[in-house]
């Protein structure tokens, strides 16, 4: 396969140097058209991305006879490659218009390949106890009242907001200046970090506000209260620097490069009829979160367990 | 040919070669004297200067000139990227060139298929550094398998090997030009320099932006973050050759060309098996950094722990990591203290079986098809995650006490002095104090960089980023020469620490963050642990050097006028040892600055946050192009500033 590769990218440069130029993506790896190639699938850093994506791959490699070779990438790095052909497929994928327009619409190096069935919500989160405490806190005109309770060493003396990993869809910055917050916003790092304050947040009693999602296994765990930001409308997010407006609704979708697309392989088929509930992945994500699982062994137990579900998935003929 | 062998140059851990070893220069008593009110003076002139001046330090603007410039380079790059003759002829040249490279390397490494390889490496080590070399390369590359981490360990070999396939084949040339003619060395000597002190971070926006994600843009970064080493080693080598052969060379008429290539290369021989060393070491260190744009390898594993602060799993890559680190350097090193000795015509021959008995191994062995995965395996990742469970439980209140002391009592009002300054009062002072402790050139270099964090728009998080390196090299230095100490009037101990310290450098920068995370949460400080626990084994040695080097004359002079062991410490080998405690200082500021940077990935902020979420996010990306920019300014005029310690008190060589 690699000489191959090589035998090919050789001969490219050849043909190139004939006709003038060689184009950013040359020499990459064509996506599997027809033949059971490989799947550059991306991962982005969050568990539910993972789960969709343990899933997928369990159902190419073993059902289907692929190979799937998976990248982590954050969002934007990852959309990057379908220029490149380093990715074939994004499978969770939240929002994000102006990735839309510029590698879909203008370079037209992707495509949309309909939603994943998963609901996305984002918002700003406290514990339970806090609203047991505090019941007025939910609203966020009286966030700075209770600014004080949210000092840490790293918030400069103001309340911390606690905020995920740099590459996550987020207004908050936005927010906190556009609403007057007396709050800073620190970057955790990862999913896996907002998590685990939380965690810690809810079993000790600690003053948290955090940024937080859905699908999210931790939901059916603990308990977190969203604050009421003021209501969404359309538009109030359009320009990212001015948001005063809590964050959408998301329906969660699936990209895939236009190489991939066109080739139209059984692979890109079972992408595209993809599509289970919250309640689905949040099984999964539980599963390699909390019982110790590798992604492969959560998805073979779903997918042991859930036959009905993913059966019309596989495209006919495979 | 019988000539003097030079023997190795003295390197800095980050292959930077040391000017000369320490000239010990008693400064005129008067002089001092002068210097020290002049200082005296200077200090109260800034603190009234501040008082008078502080601003109340607004928070950087998100729209700077600056950053708008940057997203305007961005927007032409991508419109244009297949378009533009600069592209089509050019860059993207060098990128298939690039791919081709790798996809060869990748063919031939995975052609030899597991058992192949490692019998191939083990019988490079025999043949190139003796057969306990050769045993070391067997073990450590079937470990890989045992740690379950075979493929990504030998991406990892692919790329490193690529980039310094690359590096070799461009710094040797240059080091050479660079040795012979004078304009050449010395245009190239400040781009090396900017070159070394840019942390690897600061790398990856910029990469992508011309070679797009995948192995060709990491390999690129690896080669421009490892070539200086080639270079300037190349050039030591060549230019130390000594004159007297090249002499004799010219008097039986050599021509040029024979002179270069029989007397001046053969004779820096050692030196270049040197330079190809370091390139190997910092060329693996970048690797796994590039997993951050899609390098496949051991580094997407630690990418992949840091995300779920899953330090078990880092810790097997990390392993891993220093293994290959450990068997490349052992090779190398051996390798090139074996080209210095002059062997007899029966050894060479002797040789030539080995050679040879090696191919047929080898080829035995890539027919054997071994599958890594049914290798017995072993992973230190359940034990090292339930000791840093353990530890997160029962000594939960002692780090957080440590976290918030350090951060509320010592980083936040420093941060907040750094802030407040107004920009042209900090220039001013970073001038003043630059000619007094480096002379007017570098003053001059450092003012300019200074003034370069203010006009990109950056300056808040600029002086928090400072802030943060000021309190981590201030540990960093205390600890290190602590245990340098220790270590320079203990030999047993310090043949007991060396190894350790070995390791220890070898590690890529962004390991260290993990276990740092896992203590103390996301915050400025785990980035001021991770950089402590990165930059504490150069200082270490850099100190330990310094005393040893004292001569032991003086030692016994002091002792036998009856200095207690503390006398003696500090009031003689101390002082006798500034020129290596200095230049610990200075080298241990530049990694410090790194590593702080790195940190922006565990919430540390500042300059080092802007890189990671222009990378990251699409509408900041001129900022964190512009953020990358303000870390290499600031990193010269740390480098400028301290730097001279050390310089400016000898001559310069």
């Amino acid at each position: 396969m690699r000489t191959l590769r090589t035998a090919a990218a050789a001969a490219l440069i050849v043909s190139l140097t004939a006709c003038g130029g060689a184009t950013s993506g040359a020499g990459e790896d064509e996506p599997s058209a027809g033949a059971k190639g490989t799947v550059n699938l991306a991962i982005n850093p969050w568990v539910g991305y993972e789960a969709n994506a343990a899933v997928i791959a369990y159902l190419l490699e073993k059902k289907m006879g692929y190979t799937v070779e998976k990248k982590e990438l954050k969002e934007e790095i990852a959309w990057q490659g379908f220029e490149t052909g380093e990715v074939d497929t994004i499978v969770e994928n939240w929002g994000h218009p102006d990735l839309k327009k510029t590698y879909i619409e203008d370079k037209k190096v992707a495509v949309e390949v309909g939603p994943t069935g998963n609901q996305g919500v984002i918002g700003w989160y406290v514990p339970q106890w806090m609203v047991d405490k505090y019941p007025d806190i939910t609203d966020w005109k009286n966030l700075n009242k209770y600014a004080d309770l949210f000092k840490t060493s790293e918030s400069k003396g103001k309340g911390q907001f606690l905020a995920g990993d740099p590459s996550f869809v987020t207004n908050d910055e936005a927010l906190v200046t556009n609403l007057k917050l007396h709050y800073t916003v620190v970057y955790s790092g990862s999913e896996a970090a907002i998590i685990k304050a939380a965690q810690q947040a809810a079993a000790q009693t600690k003053p948290l506000l955090f940024y937080f999602y859905e699908p999210q296994w931790l939901f059916a765990k603990e308990k977190y209260v969203r604050v009421k930001l003021p209501e969404y409308k359309d538009g109030c997010d359009a320009d990212p620097k001015k948001v005063a407006c809590d964050y959408p609704d998301y329906v969660l979708d699936k990209i895939a490069s236009k190489k991939f697309a066109d080739g139209n392989s059984t692979a890109y088929q079972l992408v595209k009829n993809f599509k289970w509930t919250n309640d689905d992945q949040n099984l999964v994500s539980d599963y390699i979160t909390n019982q110790g699982m590798s992604d492969e062994q959560a998805a073979e137990k779903w997918v042991n367990e859930h036959e009905a579900t993913w059966k019309p998935w596989i495209p006919a003929g495979s | 040919m019988t000539a003097t062998v030079p023997p190795p140059p003295v390197l800095q851990p980050g292959g930077r070669v040391l000017a000369a070893a320490s000239d010990t220069v008693v400064p005129a008593r008067r002089g001092r004297f002068r210097t020290r009110t002049v200082a005296a003076a200077m200090v109260v002139a800034t603190v009234v200067a501040y008082l008078l001046f502080r601003t109340d330090g607004a928070a950087d603007s998100s729209d700077a000139a600056a950053f708008r410039f940057f997203d305007s380079v961005r927007d032409w790059v991508d419109a244009n990227r297949d378009t533009s003759p600069f592209f089509l002829y050019g860059l993207n040249y060098v990128r298939l060139g690039v791919r081709l490279l790798v996809d060869a390397v990748q063919a031939a490494l995975t052609g030899l298929g597991f058992a192949g390889l490692v019998a191939a490496v083990a019988a490079i080590g025999t043949v190139l550094a003796g057969w306990r070399t050769g045993l070391l390369a067997l073990g450590g590359f079937l470990a890989f398998g045992v740690l379950g981490l075979w493929e990504q360990s030998v991406d990892t070999l692919v790329l490193t090997v690529s980039a310094v396939l690359l590096s070799v084949l461009i710094g040797v040339p240059l080091g050479i030009f660079a040795a012979r003619v004078r304009w050449v060395g010395a245009t190239l000597r400040p781009v090396l320099d900017v070159m070394q002190i840019m942390p690897t971070f600061a790398y990856l926006a910029p990469m992508t932006l011309l070679f797009l994600i995948g192995e060709p843009a990491a390999v690129i970064a690896t080669m421009i973050y490892a070539v200086p080493a080639t270079i300037r080693i190349t050039a030591l080598g060549i230019s130390e050759v000594s004159p007297t052969a090249v002499e004799a060379a010219t008097a039986l008429g050599s021509t040029r060309w024979q002179l270069l290539s029989k007397v001046r290369l053969p004779l820096a021989r050692t030196t270049i098996a040197l330079a190809v060393n370091q390139t190997i070491m910092l060329a693996l260190s970048m690797v796994v950094i590039t997993a951050l744009i899609d390098a496949p390898g051991l580094g997407q594993n630690i990418v992949n722990a840091l995300q779920r602060v899953n330090v078990g799993a880092a810790f097997d890559a990390g392993l891993a990591i220093v293994i290959l680190a450990v068997v490349l350097d052992r090779i190398t090193t051996n390798a090139a203290r074996r080209t210095g000795v002059h062997r007899s015509r029966r050894q060479r021959q002797a040789r030539w079986i080995f050679v040879g008995a090696g191919v047929v191994v080898v080829a035995a062995a890539a027919l054997v098809s071994i599958d890594p995965e049914n290798v017995p395996g072993y992973s230190f990742a359940a034990p090292v995650n339930d000791l840093v469970g353990w530890i997160e439980l029962h000594w939960y209140d002692v780090t957080e006490g440590l976290k918030n002391g350090i951060s509320a009592g010592v980083l936040d009002p420093l941060e907040t002095v750094l802030v407040t300054t107004p920009w042209w009062l900090f220039v001013v002072a970073v001038a003043a104090f630059g000619t007094l402790i480096s002379g007017w050139r570098a003053a001059l270099i450092a003012a300019l960089a200074a003034a370069g964090l203010a006009g990109l728009g950056l300056w808040q998080h600029s002086m928090q980023t400072l802030a943060t390196v000021l309190v981590a090299i201030v540990l960093t230095m205390a600890i290190g020469v602590a245990l340098g100490v220790f270590c320079a009037r203990h030999d047993r101990l310090a043949t007991g620490v060396r190894p350790l310290l070995d390791a220890a450098q070898t590690m890529p920068s962004f390991v260290y963050l993990l276990p740092a995370v896992a203590l103390f949460g996301a915050s400025r400080f785990t980035a001021i642990v991770a950089a402590v626990i990165f930059a504490v084994p150069p200082v270490v040695r850099l100190v330990e050097r310094g005393l040893r080097d004292v001569p032991p004359t003086v030692v016994e002079a002091a002792l036998s006028a009856g200095s207690t062991p503390r006398q003696l410490l500090w009031k003689v080998q101390l002082p006798m040892a500034r020129g290596g405690l200095l230049l610990a200082a200075n080298q241990g500021i530049v990694m410090v600055l790194a590593m702080v940077v790195v940190g922006g990935l565990v919430g540390a902020g500042a300059l080092g946050y802007d890189v990671v979420a222009g990378f990251s996010q699409r509408e900041l990306f001129g900022k964190g192009l512009a953020a990358g920019l303000a870390i290499v300014l600031l990193g010269i005029l740390l480098d400028r500033l301290t730097q001279g310690f050390h310089t400016s008190k000898g001559p310069r060589r």
